[in-house]
Parts: C-alpha cells; structure tokens; sequence
C-alpha cells in the first residue's frame, strides 16, 4: 500500500532540516557533534530512500549474470566473496570488475556522494 | 575540545579519588580543578584535568591527564574488531615510557593507577599543548608553518620509533604480513556480512605478500593524522599507542598515507601534509632503514582495506548492543569510500 505524502525522502529531509535549524544551534559540545552526526545520517537515509531500490534491483541482476544462479542478495553477495576468498575470481575478470565498480557507484551515492 | 556530559555527584567523586591518588604520588596535598572528559568511547576514556600539588614551598599547577578504562560493572562485549587486539592500559604505560626514552614525543607517563584507587586500570601522564583535530590542521592559517613541516617529523619519529631496541618493550604481539589479512578475514567473517571488494582486495593482497619482515620492529600500529597533537610548531606528541606491536615497519608508513587519513586534503598523501617521497626521505634521513616503496604501498592497500573493516567494526559495536552509539552506527557507512579507494588502487597498481 502507498503510503500518503510526504514519501520516505520527503518526510526525512523536513526532519533533518527541523533539526539542523532549530535544534543544533542550541546544542553544544559533544551532544552538538552528535547531532551533526545524526543529521548526516538522515541525508545518507534521504538518498537511499531515493535511489537504493533501484541500485539494490540492479546489483542482484548483474550478480545473477555474474553468478550464474539466482538468490536473494544476501546470498549472491555471500556466495561472489567466497568465491574472491577462495581465488575463484579476482581482478583480470573484466565482467567482475564492471558489475564490482557499478555497485560501488551506486553505495557511494548515497553514502557520501563527494568522497573522491 | 569536546566535553561528555557526566552527572556531577559522578564528577567530584573522580576529582576526590584523583585527588587522593595524586596526593600519593606527588607525596603532598592535591586538590583538583577543570575536569573534563575527552571524547572517546565509554569503555576507554581520557579526562583532563589540573592538579594543584600543596607544596612547602607553595601550591604548583600542573595539567595532567587520565587514561583509563574504568571499573566495570558490566561485561563489556568487544564486537568482534581490532578491539580484541588492544592493548591494556598497563602495557600503554610501559610503551610511552619506553618511547620518552627514546626521543618519540609523547605524552611524559607519570604513574600507573593502583587497584585500591578505585579509578579502573589505568594511568596519570602529563597533558601536552596541542591539537589531534585534522581538519583545524590541515586548514586553519594559523597550522600554516606546522604543515610545512608535518611530514618530514612524522618520517624522523617513526625512525626513532622502529628503532626502539624490542628488548625493552613489553611483551607485544608479532603481526607478519600473512597474520594481518588473517586477522581481518577474521573480523569479516565474525560480522558475517559479505564485502566482496574487502575479499577480492584481500586475495590480491595475499597473492603478493611481502616476506615477512627479516628484523621485526617495534610497530605503532596507528600512526595517523587524528592520532598525533600538533601545535603552531608542528607535531606535539604521539597518541593512541593502544594497537601498538611488532611486525614490519612499513607498516605504519602505509597506514599514514592511506586516502582516508588525508582529511580531504587527497594530493597530500602523506597524512594530508606531505608527499610519500618526503616522508620516506626523512625517515631515511634519521637513520631509518631504505624504503621499499612497492611494499609500503602494499601496507598503504591493504591498510585502505584494515580501515573499511574496522568501520564494519564500529558498526558492529553498535549493532551488537557492545556500546549503543550515533556516532559508532554512522561509521558503518562509510565502508563505501574504501571500497571506491580499493578499486581504484587496484586498477592502478
């Protein structure tokens, strides 16, 4: 069932804003930091909102090509870091690579989009 | 600096088992003043604080600070990471007295705690004028000078530091190249959440593993912008020796420039001060054995890979229920930027 407005996005931005402009300016010290933390945190929570079904549906179809199999994934994930434990696989398999630098793409997006 | 909030009837009993204890030891009348807890964790934690020494010949101040852990009255799980390689607090005092004798900056260890002090297991040392904040290191005008001259200290204390005879160290752990990406496959696998950049980084890693070190040294284990104070002058002290152990020196040189320790500041890899070249010719320069720069950078990926799984750690503090935590939660999070970082070195390696 939809959900009415404001969607997940929507409704945490209004809370991460509330929080930013009227509540940090009265804190300090310590708690002051972990708020800016925590405000960090709903932006993270905002972009995954945003993008991270789409980057999740994406990332278990090309383990599925990748793998050979289907799965949750969990289990596909588990299964792709046996197999780089084991040497199954490494780093000259240009499809591993391909579907290894999207998924990371797609993370750091919503973690921390000006990492460089 | 950051306070923590603690209850007042909390505070002035530490300030009076404090007192009793300087009393002790400066063998005259202490009494406390400007109490403060550093930020840290719940189970480590490091307060400032003056103590004014009631000499004959009149009260003395002096700035001293408190490492410990204190008295439990829970158990404490660890959740799993590097937290189960720490050192006790006993044998953090016997490795910063052993460094003060050796011209590593670090702050002067003054006297361990005694059981019956009742402040934990622990130890009083001087403090040290100075900041560990990169960020105000790296940017503020008035760090200007000490930034220009970071880097080459960092390389002549590290040199001074490997060279610390093993013999008047505490017994500490050995860590060959082959036993470090044990230790974190260890820390994956305790998580149990699957990172296939952390394995493939691994694998790689361990298919060109370096000999282990032909002549073991002493190791810090994590020498860092963050983990040192500097002041306008430049660096201050050595903190955090909490990881210290034996193993191959570069190790600390490749822990140092990983991207994640420069603060932003990515052109400089040295910490965010310096280039590699600069730090590794002022190590040479006092008396450090010749950089092989190829097995640094090895230490500089596989430390790229320690730090994205001790951010699995932190996490996992939190979710474990170990040390419920924002801060502690959030760094999970940041597994991403290493992984973007392996990648990356890996295509370029």
């Amino acid at each position: 069932m939809s959900q009415d407005r404001p969607h997940a996005p929507e409704l945490l931005r209004a809370i991460r804003e509330f929080l930013g402009s009227d509540v940090l300016p009265k804190l300090e010290g310590r708690t002051q930091f972990h708020l800016k933390v925590a405000i960090n945190s709903l932006a993270i929570l905002e972009r995954e909102a945003t993008r991270g079904p789409t980057a999740d549906t994406a990332e278990r179809e090309r383990l599925k090509v990748l793998l050979g199999r289907d799965g949750s994934l969990a289990e596909l994930n588990a299964e792709l870091a046996r197999q780089l434990r084991d040497g199954m696989r490494d780093e000259t398999d240009a499809a591993l690579m391909a579907h290894l630098r999207a998924t990371i793409t797609d993370k750091i997006a919503i973690s921390n989009p000006k990492w460089r | 600096m950051d306070g923590v909030s603690e209850t007042q009837d909390a505070m002035a009993m530490l300030a009076q088992r404090l007192a009793t204890t300087c009393g002790r030891h400066f063998a005259a009348p202490v009494h406390i003043e400007g109490l403060f807890r550093h930020s840290g964790g719940a189970s480590r934690q490091t307060w400032g604080f003056d103590a004014i020494v009631e000499r004959s010949s009149g009260a003395e101040r002096l700035a001293l600070v408190l490492r410990r852990d204190p008295p439990r009255n829970t158990d404490t799980a660890t959740g799993g990471g590097e937290s189960s390689l720490a050192l006790d607090r006993g044998v953090e005092f016997a490795l910063l007295r052993v460094a003060d004798r050796h011209g590593v900056p670090v702050p002067t260890p003054l006297f361990h705690l005694d059981a019956s002090d009742g402040l934990g297991d622990g130890f009083v040392m001087r403090h040290v004028p100075g900041t560990a904040i990169a960020r105000e290191l790296l940017r503020e005008p008035r760090y200007a000078t000490a930034r220009g001259r970071i880097t080459a200290q960092l390389g002549g204390i590290l040199a001074r530091l490997h060279a610390v005879p093993l013999g008047e160290l505490p017994k500490l752990r050995r860590t060959t190249p082959a036993e470090a990406i044990a230790q974190q496959r260890h820390v994956l696998d305790t998580i149990g959440e699957p990172h296939p950049v952390f394995e493939l980084a691994l694998t790689w890693l361990e298919r060109r593993l370096p000999a282990a070190a032909v002549t073991p040294c002493f190791v810090h284990g994590d020498f860092r912008t963050g983990n040192f104070l500097a002041d306008e002058n430049g660096v201050t002290a050595i903190l955090d020796w909490e990881i210290a152990h034996t193993g191959d020196p570069l190790e600390d040189l490749g822990w140092m420039c990983i991207k994640s320790w420069r603060f932003g500041a990515i052109e400089n890899p040295a910490g965010g001060f310096g280039q590699r070249d600069e730090l590794h010719a002022a190590y040479e320069a006092a008396g450090g054995p010749p950089v092989d720069k190829a097995r640094a950078y090895w230490w500089e990926i596989f430390g790229t890979a320690r730090w994205g799984i001790i951010c699995m750690a932190q996490a996992w503090k939190h979710l474990s229920g170990a040390e419920h935590s924002v801060e502690l939660a959030s760094i999970g999070r940041r597994c991403a930027e290493t992984e973007v970082d392996l990648l990356q070195l890996l295509a370029e390696a």
